[in-house]
């Protein structure tokens, strides 16, 4: 229940913050140009009909805001932690269900907070998601006073809501898992999940702490991170990501899970080494700590220190592709069936491969002199956060949602949403790596204010009307989600003939999960093709003599 | 030799080791991009499903986890070390220079100050808006910070970027080899006029430097 109230809630933010994505491009294309429908925004995102410096700045710190923190986080984390969590590992429900709950509660908190800031004085927060002091610190420098006060505070109340999610994944998968369910006979997915729970509950508090001193600064006179009082603007920067980094694997580590499972499931294979899979993640997740410093190469930081995180982060790369190999190896003799959902999986697989490759270039100190801050990391960035981390999620709605809602999804409709978004994606991302390349800053609202950037501006319109594409083909997954919700054919306990142990319950499951007792847990997650079974599957939770259960 | 992959045009004198590191990791990226894609898409194609195969039960493969490990962590960890010295060249220690500048970023200009006649930032030192005059071939060494909030000096040209942080003084060098005009925009978002700050280095000869110098001077009385 909590997972679909989730859900529902960050695709609903989803829609607020592609309509910024859509904003931004409609002016990178046509910079300072009026167009009458804007004038039906609240003011703060447009300036007589058209977009300016001050409202642009709003926009793309929001579409960050509002993607990272109240869609990708809460989709991933929070509908399908809670949702896959009890069912996988065989509970009746949370450890803590009215912790849960308030979780939520705390968490809608947090998104009304941050969706006031579009109509209080000033408009919203406009210094970048990153914030950055002392730019963030100082009402005056951005000219947003109350938008940037509300975005602390929304981001704190968020930061608790998530803290108490965590700490709830991480005792139901300690203590609640059922009859036979060992940690190595665990579903990826929910090693994905237990890994990234462990990880926002060390990286959160840090951002809340940060957000805290940064509120002080903008309220209270201290200065923490201004210079004129004693304080360090790099100060910011550090706390900053030493949470924004784990956080960017909070976002990409339960993608992994899920990728996984659609991929097994859909290849009829074994995961190719489970173990190396699982350590892989938690490899990820332990460096994960010691790489923040390679957003700062360029600033100001001791070079030296720039060396040891090059190091760190070029490591970083090899769990990542252990775990690429491993989804091929699965693909390799497989039994490989095309389902809208594995088909997002899959790309997920592909997008993951550009995101991770062009990490490399930044990760060498020397190149990334020259293309941080353009436009090559809003492509790496994308690649990561939409090409890996969205498509998971779309392959996860497709998959689970006749568990969650008894209802199977449309598959042609799932499949043309699919392949526009794909094509769509790549044509809007993929030239972001060519206009990085040519030197095109981030983050600024007029490219043609700059000769140098003047040739660059066909591609600008390129991406933005690939864009308008790209966002178009949302309206598809929404009308199937909602055609698939009232009119679907019902779905079976178990439709995708899968192993995991949510597809022994009823679908969509009541209250308690099972009606009978729980199942107990006889296999590893992943026995498909078992040359023990006739059929091409083996359920977690069927014993392994079926004569002798049968006998009982 | 990037330029046909749309790059500005190299001036500095590192811009050939950045745009080399650039060109390996291109093609290193390429290649495997190449094979990861070719082996996912020749698997998806004689893999699909067909009615009466079963799958083939293959639980992983230790050998193969350890080779491609190893191989990735030789690759990456090369990687870096060889990134090391060039980095080191261009933020650690730079060669002795022998122009002396001091920038500082402000909302929305960089605000250049050139040494007086006499040598020293003090009195007659000249400060000029968004205009850098640097003599072609020499060594020059800039003590840059910020007025307000951080900004980011980028000139594309010379592949170099360094972030202007209030309260701190960062040296920066380069030397350029090219004579000409070349844009300098601030990379790092710093308020509602990021967009468009913008400076203008002119790469020239000794003589036209001194002259123009001269002129400031002038100027300023």
């Amino acid at each position: 229940m909590i997972g679909r109230q989730f859900l529902f809630v960050a695709l609903f933010m989803m829609s607020i913050g592609g309509l910024m994505a859509m904003l931004m491009r409609l002016d990178l294309a046509w910079p300072d140009t009026q167009f009458s429908f804007l004038s039906i925004l609240p003011q703060s995102l447009q300036n007589d009909s058209a977009i300016t410096a001050n409202t642009y700045n709003a926009e793309f710190t929001m579409h960050a805001t509002i993607m990272i923190f109240f869609v990708i986080m809460p989709i991933l984390v929070g509908c399908f932690g809670n949702f896959l969590i009890p069912l996988m590992l065989g509970a009746r429900d949370m450890a803590f269900p009215k912790l849960n709950m308030l979780s939520f509660w705390v968490s809608a908190g947090a998104g009304v907070l941050m969706m006031a800031s579009f109509w209080v004085p000033g408009g919203p927060a406009a210094a970048g998601w990153t914030s950055y002091a002392p730019l963030s610190a100082v009402p005056i420098y951005t000219g947003v006073d109350w938008g940037q006060n509300l975005w602390c505070m929304s981001l704190i109340v968020l930061g608790v809501g998530s803290l108490m999610g965590a700490i709830n994944y991480i005792t139901t998968v300690i203590n609640m898992r059922t009859k036979g369910m060992t940690f190595f006979r665990m579903p990826l997915v929910i090693w994905s999940l237990f890994i990234t729970a462990i990880l926002l509950l060390l990286a959160l508090p840090v951002l809340t702490t940060a957000l805290a001193l940064l509120l002080f600064d903008r309220m209270g006179g201290t200065h923490f991170f201004l210079p004129p009082g004693g304080g360090e603007p790099l100060l910011w920067q550090h706390l900053f990501w030493f949470f924004g980094h784990p956080e960017v694997y909070i976002m990409i580590l339960p993608g992994m899970g899920i990728a996984s499972e659609l991929i097994a499931t859909f290849s009829r294979k074994p995961i190719f080494g489970y173990r190396a899979m699982a350590y892989a993640m938690a490899s990820i997740a332990f460096l994960s700590w010691v790489v923040w410093g390679h957003h700062m190469f360029q600033s100001g930081m001791d070079p030296a220190l720039g060396t040891g995180f090059m190091l760190t982060t070029m490591v970083i790369g090899v769990p990542s592709a252990i775990k690429t190999f491993n989804w091929l190896g699965t693909l390799y003799k497989g039994d490989i069936h095309y389902t809208a959902a594995m088909l997002n999986a899959l790309s997920f697989v592909a997008m993951f491969v550009i995101g991770g490759l062009s990490g490399i270039f930044m990760a060498c100190t020397p190149v990334d002199m020259y293309i941080h801050d353009t436009y090559f990391i809003v492509a790496h960035i994308h690649y990561v956060l939409f090409g890996g981390s969205l498509f998971a999620v779309f392959g996860a709605i497709a998959y689970w949602f006749p568990k969650m809602f008894g209802r199977m999804m449309n598959e042609t409709l799932g499949k043309v949403h699919f392949w526009i978004t794909f094509v769509a994606f790549n044509c809007t991302f993929f030239p972001m790596h060519i206009l990085g390349m040519g030197g095109h800053m981030r983050r600024i609202y007029n490219p043609t204010q700059y000769d140098f950037l003047k040739p660059l501006e066909p591609i600008n319109m390129f991406i933005s009307i690939s864009a308008f594409v790209l966002g178009a083909a949302q309206l598809l997954l929404l009308a199937n989600i909602i055609w698939s919700l009232v009119r679907g054919e019902k779905a079976s306990e178990n439709p995708w003939h899968a192993n995991t142990l949510e597809w022994s319950a009823p679908s969509p499951p009541r209250h308690g999960n099972w009606p009978g007792p729980v199942p107990v847990v006889y296999r590893g997650p992943y026995e498909y093709s078992s040359p023990e079974s006739a059929e091409d599957y083996l359920p977690q939770w069927q014993p392994a003599e079926p004569a002798t259960a049968a006998a009982d | 030799m990037l330029e046909h992959l749309w790059f500005p045009h190299d001036i500095s004198t590192f811009g050939p080791q950045i745009d080399w590191l650039f060109i390996l990791i291109f093609w290193i990226t390429v290649v495997v991009w190449a094979l990861v894609m070719i082996a996912m898409v020749t698997f998806m194609v004689r893999y699909r499903h067909r009615p009466g195969r079963k799958a083939e039960y293959i639980e992983g493969n230790p050998r193969l986890e350890i080779f491609w490990t190893t191989a990735t962590a030789v690759i990456l960890i090369a990687l870096a070390l060889m990134s090391k010295s060039t980095w080191a060249e261009i933020k650690e220690h730079g060669p002795p220079g022998q122009v002396f500048y001091q920038v500082a970023g402000k909302q929305f200009n960089w605000e250049i100050t050139y040494p007086g006649p006499d040598g020293k930032f003090g009195p007659k030192a000249v400060t000029v808006e968004n205009e850098m005059h640097v003599p072609i071939n020499q060594v020059v060494r800039i003590e840059l910070t910020s007025k307000d909030v951080i900004h980011s000096f980028f000139v594309p040209n010379l592949r170099l970027k360094q972030d202007a942080v209030p309260g701190r003084t960062i040296h920066v060098w380069f030397q350029a080899r090219e004579p000409g005009s070349y844009a300098i925009p601030c990379a790092e978002l710093c308020g509602f006029g990021h967009s468009g700050m913008q400076g203008t280095l002119t790469v020239e000869s000794e003589a036209d430097f001194q002259k123009w110098l001269k002129d400031q001077y002038a100027n300023q009385q």
